[in-house]
């Protein structure tokens, strides 16, 4: 139980998909600019992330390691991917109309997302097992939305302020991004 | 080499038409009942948002109209739109309700404005011209007469004039002219 929640930890804060793996900049730089667009992007990620992570360990597992297929695993974990994410919108468009109309474009969207192919990736590559992956899955998004929202609180503020006309627009967002990485490297050594 | 070149295919063949399936099956199961009469009406209001139907906005009185509400009720369109929907609905065309009053266009009398702006955010056509503290002026042309303007201003410089009658926007009243169509020859 101990070892789950650690890993939760660690994925969140430690090895955070955004700010120390890198993965996911896309998102984070394009739908940070409103804050609302951001949770929904979030609550987005997150769901396709842990959904991505339960399919892709079992399409590995049961289909690509006993066939010898492994040098296939990018390509099947795209294709889990795309049929998750349109999956979702149509569950979703169904079940949920508000959030539906509230994710809107962002939905289709993740399937172009890195981190979701990275975290499946990245699950053989650490060797989870099930519950880990899901949890892996999980937390990354959990992550992904803590940086996502705070970053896109920051640049509203900052739209507000008064920038020097070089650092304006793209290249303040650029400097917070870097600033907010240096940070997240404190958390380096809370979990060994 | 031949056989693993095969199980891959085969494999991914597989795979491709299970998902495949699945989301076949869970976009019959899932369908979305929407009423596609809506999105028709709706793309064939003038979208002004205006709310001279008394709906809050354009899709809403396509929603209603869809319901059975009467298709006269949108004056931005005027003649041309409620001509289309009546075509669309299967319904006569009505003349609009708000035919006996002349078409009117703001007019901002230019001495009075302070410059605050408001009027430019109440007007869904974005037929106010001016920026903050310069004297707003209306372009008559893209103005639908919808009345938005008037209650924002806060000096009540804005004025709702009659379009003066001019070659261009003289309309001929040839419905008015008893006529007979025929096919025979």
């Amino acid at each position: 139980m101990s070892d789950y929640f650690l890993l939760f930890i660690g994925t969140v804060l430690v090895n955070n998909f955004v700010l120390v793996k890198f993965l996911g900049l896309c998102p984070f730089m394009g739908v940070s600019n409103k804050i609302e667009t951001a949770v929904g992007m979030s609550f987005a990620t997150t769901f396709v992330l842990t959904l991505t992570a339960a399919v892709s360990y079992i399409v590995n597992k049961y289909i690509l390691l006993p066939l010898d297929l492994v040098y296939l695993q990018t390509l099947g974990f795209i294709l889990v991917i795309a049929v998750v994410v349109q999956f979702t919108e149509m569950v979703m468009h169904k079940t949920s109309p508000t959030l539906y109309r509230l994710l809107g474009i962002f939905l289709p969207l993740i399937t172009t997302n890195c981190a979701i192919l990275g975290l499946a990736l990245l699950n053989i590559n650490e060797n989870h097992d099930f519950v880990e992956s899901i949890i892996y899955g999980f937390s990354a998004g959990v992550g992904f939305s803590l940086v996502l929202v705070v970053f896109s609180s920051m640049r509203e503020r900052l739209a507000a302020s008064d920038i020097p006309l070089p650092f304006k627009g793209a290249s303040i967002a650029m400097v917070t991004a870097g600033l907010m990485s240096l940070a997240f490297m404190g958390f380096t050594g809370l979990i060994k | 080499m031949i056989l693993s070149i095969t199980i891959a295919i085969v494999t991914f063949a597989v795979l491709g038409i299970i998902f495949g399936s699945l989301l076949g099956y869970t976009s019959i199961r899932f369908k979305v009942k929407t009423d596609p009469i809506v999105e028709e009406l709706d793309a064939i209001l003038p979208q002004t948002q205006c709310g001279q139907c008394g709906y809050p906005g354009c899709k809403p009185y396509a929603q209603a109209i869809a319901n059975g509400d009467d298709i006269n009720k949108c004056p931005p369109g005027g003649d041309a739109v409620m001509r289309q929907l009546a075509e669309r609905m299967g319904v006569e065309p009505k003349g609009l309700e708000t035919e006996e009053k002349p078409k009117l266009v703001a007019f901002i009398r230019e001495d009075e404005c302070i410059g605050c702006t408001k009027c430019i955010q109440a007007c869904p056509v974005d037929a106010i011209l001016g920026a903050t503290r310069q004297m707003h002026t209306v372009i008559t042309d893209e103005c639908t007469g919808c009345e938005l303007c008037v209650a924002p201003c806060p000096t009540d410089c804005i004025d709702m004039n009659p379009i003066a009658l001019t070659t261009q926007n003289w309309e001929w009243d040839l419905n008015r002219i008893p006529t007979k169509t025929t096919t025979e020859l």
